[in-house]
Parts: structure tokens; sequence; C-alpha cells
């Protein structure tokens, strides 16, 4: 990544017009060429350095649920359990973390009754309590790096 | 469901992506049989309402650089949460601080926060001056770094 690339994915994280031609007034912004921006973004994705350009969505808005979960795993039995969770389609995130609660991934369903029967269907296949932890209150959100 | 059917079918559309050409909202539009102008509108709107929270670039952080993930979490008693959590969240190495409820007896933690960064050293560093300047020394807490990341599919902050 160049000095371009990395200003514009600081520029992007911030944001994007919705208008005709956004990525022509993003160019214009950081005093590129339109076509040279589409190059970079397809160039950055190829790379796996951006996973996707476009929208987040608050899932409880749209309808549907969102929880974040843990389990605590003996280590053999660690990667058979992960491919089990893995499978869900409903899995949106799922990372090891160094603790005894092990496992932390996140559930995003349809509908917010789908949350705790997916958590049911984890813990009758995998034998193992699902530590189920939905946000009550968000204080802040600013997920963003600076390259 | 707060969606109908024509804005569910533009969030699946736009599921992997919003096109990269010079008029990526009448692509979708020419894909989805509508103007140009009701795509446009209905994205603004999606956003007004708040079910899009953000449009852009959303990061691999770790293939960028930014390889220590780290979730701290704190016991901090109910009748402080809303002071305490206000204090972490205007702090440059937070980026997410949520609430969650605990789980006794096993876990007594209800603040989450989310640091990145380069190294586990520096997300250590952050912390640790984080602590002293806010002085929250006295609040139970413990570091929680990541390890393998098995999935990542984008679309929601949790």
């Amino acid at each position: 990544m160049d000095a371009i690339d990395r200003a514009i994915v600081n520029h992007l994280q911030g944001g994007f017009p919705i208008c005709h031609r956004p990525y022509a007034a993003v160019a214009s912004e950081l005093g590129i060429g339109e076509s040279e921006l589409l190059q970079r973004l397809e160039r950055m994705l190829e790379r796996n350095q951006l996973s996707r350009f476009g929208p987040m969505y608050d899932a409880a808005r749209m309808g549907g649920g969102l929880t974040l979960c843990a389990m605590a795993l003996p280590e053999k039995e660690f990667d058979r359990v992960a491919e089990m969770v893995n499978a869900y389609p409903e899995v949106a995130h799922n990372y090891a973390r160094e603790h005894w609660l092990n496992m932390w991934f996140v559930l995003a369903t349809e509908t917010p009754q789908r949350i705790g029967e997916v958590i049911a269907d984890i813990e009758r296949e995998t034998g193992y309590p699902v530590y189920n932890m939905p946000k009550k209150e968000e204080f802040f959100v600013g997920l963003r790096f600076q390259l | 469901m707060v969606l109908n059917e024509t804005d569910q079918r533009l969030i699946a559309a736009i599921q992997d992506g919003l096109p990269l050409v010079s008029r990526p909202y009448a692509a979708l539009g020419e894909q989805l049989g509508m103007e140009e102008n009701e795509v446009v509108e209905r994205i603004s709107a999606m956003q007004r309402r708040g079910i899009i929270r953000r449009f852009g670039v959303v990061v691999r952080h770790r293939q960028l650089g930014f390889t220590a993930n780290a979730m701290v979490v704190w016991d901090i008693p109910d009748s402080r949460i809303d002071q305490v959590a206000g204090r972490l969240s205007g702090q440059p190495c937070v980026s997410l601080c949520y609430q969650r409820p605990r789980r006794p007896p096993d876990w007594p933690y209800n603040l989450f926060c989310m640091i990145h960064g380069r190294s586990r050293d520096s997300v250590l560093a952050s912390l640790e001056q984080m602590v002293n300047r806010l002085e929250l020394e006295q609040f139970p807490h413990e570091v929680l770094f990541s390890g393998r990341c098995f999935k990542q599919r984008g679309g929601h902050y949790c």
C-alpha cells in the first residue's frame, strides 16, 4: 500500500457519498482521478486488504437479532467444535481468545427469536454451554484504523 | 419486519459490496429494475433511519498490520457504568464500547471495550496509560487477546 492507498482507506472509513457519481466525488476530494480510485479499490479488494465496500447495518433496526457468544472448550476439542460452530450461517465472525472462555463469536439472525434457537442447536450439537452476552447499551462505535 | 420487500432486495444486492463502476447506483438499479434516483433515495432513507449505520470501506485490519486485538472487560458497579463508559468512549485507543449482561458466578464483567494495535505491547501500553489517566485501577478487569480468526463476514458491529 502506498500513500495514496492509505489516504483512500482513511478517507473512506469515514463514509461514502450517495450521489450519481460518488467515486468521482471522492476522487476529487483526494486529488486523484475517478478511474484511478476505482482501480485502487479493486486492487485492495483483490489483495484482501479490504473485506468489502458497502454498508454496515444495524441488525436490530433491520428487525434481526445480534449477539456476542462465548464458549469454554478443552484445547483438544477446540478445532472440532470450531468447525461445527462456523458451519452455522448465522455465525458472522469467530475468534479464539486467550482465556478460559476461549471461543467468541457473533450471531446475526433474521429475527430476534432465532438467536435462542441457534444457541440451543449449538449447545445440543457440541455438548458445551454457550454464554449469551447481547449488548444492553452501546456507548461508542468508532471502529476505524488510521493507516 | 421493518423493511419492505424492495429495500430487502436492495440490501441483498449490495451485500457483497457496492459495484466499482462510475455510477454504482445506476448499475444496482439496472440489476433490480429500478431507477437510479430510487436507489439513491432508498439508500439515503435507510441511512437516515439508522438501518445503515455507515457506508464505506471495511478493512481487513489484520492484513493491514493491526494484528493485536484485545477485548478488555470490566466489572463496573451498575450505578457508575454510564460515567465510566463515557470516559472510556472518549479515548483514542478504544474502538467499541458496550454494556453486556454479567453471567454470574463465572463471568462478573459488564462493560466491554475493544483496543486494536500493531502489537500486543502497544495495546497493553495504551491500556495502562488509560487506566492511570482515568483512575480505573479500582475496577477489576481482564484483557482477552484474540488468537486465530476463523470467520469474518462483514456487515455488523457487535
